[in-house]
């Protein structure tokens, strides 16, 4: 299980760059879209963390998770484009 | 099978992290957009069938099949949004741009839709009229 823990470590850096642009982003496009990327590294880490804790009901919140995030990126696209 | 399920894992982990790394390091928000959406929906991909051949199980296998099909639906979709937006809202571009092909489109938009909310953009530039006073005079 040691592969999977690595896995997550490495999410968790690429959690943390992303995190780092949401901060430092100039406009709202930037935090958008690193917010974006934030999400999905949070996703991966809730599909590794079913397999590593033996928990197959994080699967459904990954699959909710999928379905929700998609509205929340389009919002925040609207958020952009208002942003004019 | 294990084997195969790990490096589903490895290659997915790593094309996410580069993701975060490319949204972080990368000049432009178009060009974060690529590493934001493509790298890391192709990652969160890998991982999902990483975590699918970890746990064979139907309910398992189902929804992470789900899940991979509800992303590489609705990523390309979001990024497009996203950066259409941006650039329709004037985000500035990289200082070594070399090819802005969308400028004239979108000034044309912009000088037509000008008095109007600019709220339906997509015919505007196919239509071309420029100050028109009917609707469908081309």
């Amino acid at each position: 299980m040691t592969v999977v823990d690595l896995a997550l470590l490495a999410l968790a850096a690429g959690f943390l760059a992303a995190l780092a642009r949401v901060i430092a982003g100039p406009s709202v496009a930037d935090r958008a879209v690193a917010a974006d990327v934030c999400f999905y590294a949070v996703v991966a880490a809730l599909a590794l963390l079913s397999v590593r804790l033996e928990a197959p009901a994080l699967l459904d919140a990954v699959l909710i998770a999928t379905m929700l995030g998609f509205v929340a990126t389009i919002s925040l696209a609207r958020l952009v484009r208002r942003k004019k | 099978m294990t084997a195969v399920a790990y490096a589903f894992v490895v290659t997915g982990v790593t094309l996410m992290a580069l993701s975060g790394l490319g949204v972080l390091r990368l000049p432009d928000v178009l060009a974060r957009l690529q590493a934001g959406t493509k790298a890391a929906s192709l990652g969160l991909a890998c991982v999902f069938a990483g975590a699918a051949l970890l746990e064979p199980s139907v309910s398992a296998v189902v929804k992470l099949a789900l899940s991979m099909l509800f992303v590489f639906a609705t990523a390309p979709v979001a990024g497009h949004v996203i950066g259409r937006a941006a650039y329709e809202a004037g985000v500035p571009l990289w200082a070594d741009t070399w090819a802005d092909e969308a400028l004239i489109e979108m000034d044309e938009d912009a000088g037509a839709a000008g008095s109007t909310g600019a709220a339906g953009n997509g015919d505007a530039a196919a239509s071309g009229g420029a100050n028109g006073g009917g609707g469908g005079t081309s």
